[in-house]
């Protein structure tokens, strides 16, 4: 069951990377997540972002829609839409170190996504746009 | 300014300040490699204690500037970094082509 959720819709501005980590962060804050957990969800909410800007709107400016919800009180679902260029070959985009972001990008944007939260699955049409949805389980803390 | 510079003989070291982002590390890769030109330092450390958040594009900054350095020969060296950065840091490898302190580990 959904028992909150947040939604928002930023332009695909460099400078809103770390608006949209922060607010994501703040929202998940509610549940009293460990640090560890909130720094990992920040960092993969980055990738995301940094994602539709460098690669989806590459030559253009769109919107990055934004969707978090929270299930059971306990698991976080985050999704990242854009209606960028799409990427052709999943795969290939997903192997650590593969990049077409030039010298000074890493190529590590989906290893950091898949390794810091559980769940990652992204889906792509060529000239339509990405959508990825990452989820992480939050641990049970004994207050 | 988000990049502190210190020269000490040979040794150059570049205080970082801030989040690194895609957004950020543009502007601090301009200021550590003018250090390089200026300097030719056999080692750079970039020192990480006033970072407060950093993503993958940190990791493209260090790769990049270890690239830079390996021309002159020079070695890279990473210090302070906190849990969240030395995690980035691990996923990479990073530790293959720096040396790299914790934060508090000396």
């Amino acid at each position: 069951m959904i028992t909150n959720e947040l939604k928002f819709v930023i332009p695909s501005k460099s400078s809103n990377e770390s608006f949209a980590r922060v607010a994501v962060a703040s929202f998940v804050a509610q549940l009293d997540p460990t640090l560890e957990e909130i720094n990992d969800i920040k960092t993969a909410v980055s990738e995301a972002v940094t994602n539709c800007i460098v690669h989806a709107y590459k030559e253009s400016m769109g919107n990055i829609y934004i969707n978090v919800q929270v299930i059971d009180n306990l698991t976080v679902k985050i999704k990242v839409r854009d209606k960028g260029c799409g990427i052709d070959n999943i795969k290939q985009a997903m192997q650590p170190l593969f990049t077409t972001g030039g010298e000074e990008r890493a190529g590590l944007g989906f290893a950091v996504m898949e390794s810091f939260m559980d769940k990652l699955s992204v889906k792509s049409k060529e000239g339509k746009g990405t959508v990825i949805i990452m989820k992480k389980k939050l641990s049970i803390r004994l207050s | 300014m988000p990049v502190k510079i210190d020269v000490n003989g040979e040794l150059v070291t570049a205080y970082l300040e801030g989040e690194i982002d895609h957004h950020s590390a543009r502007m601090m890769r301009n200021e550590i490699d003018a250090a390089i030109e200026r300097n030719m330092p056999s080692i750079l450390m970039l020192d990480f204690r006033d970072i407060s958040f950093m993503d993958s594009s940190g990791i493209g900054l260090v790769m990049g500037r270890y690239k830079n350095l390996k021309k002159n020969n020079a070695e890279l060296h990473i210090t302070n970094t906190s849990p969240q950065i030395y995690k980035v840091m691990k996923l990479a490898g990073l530790e293959r082509l720096a040396k790299i302190d914790k934060v508090g580990s000396k």
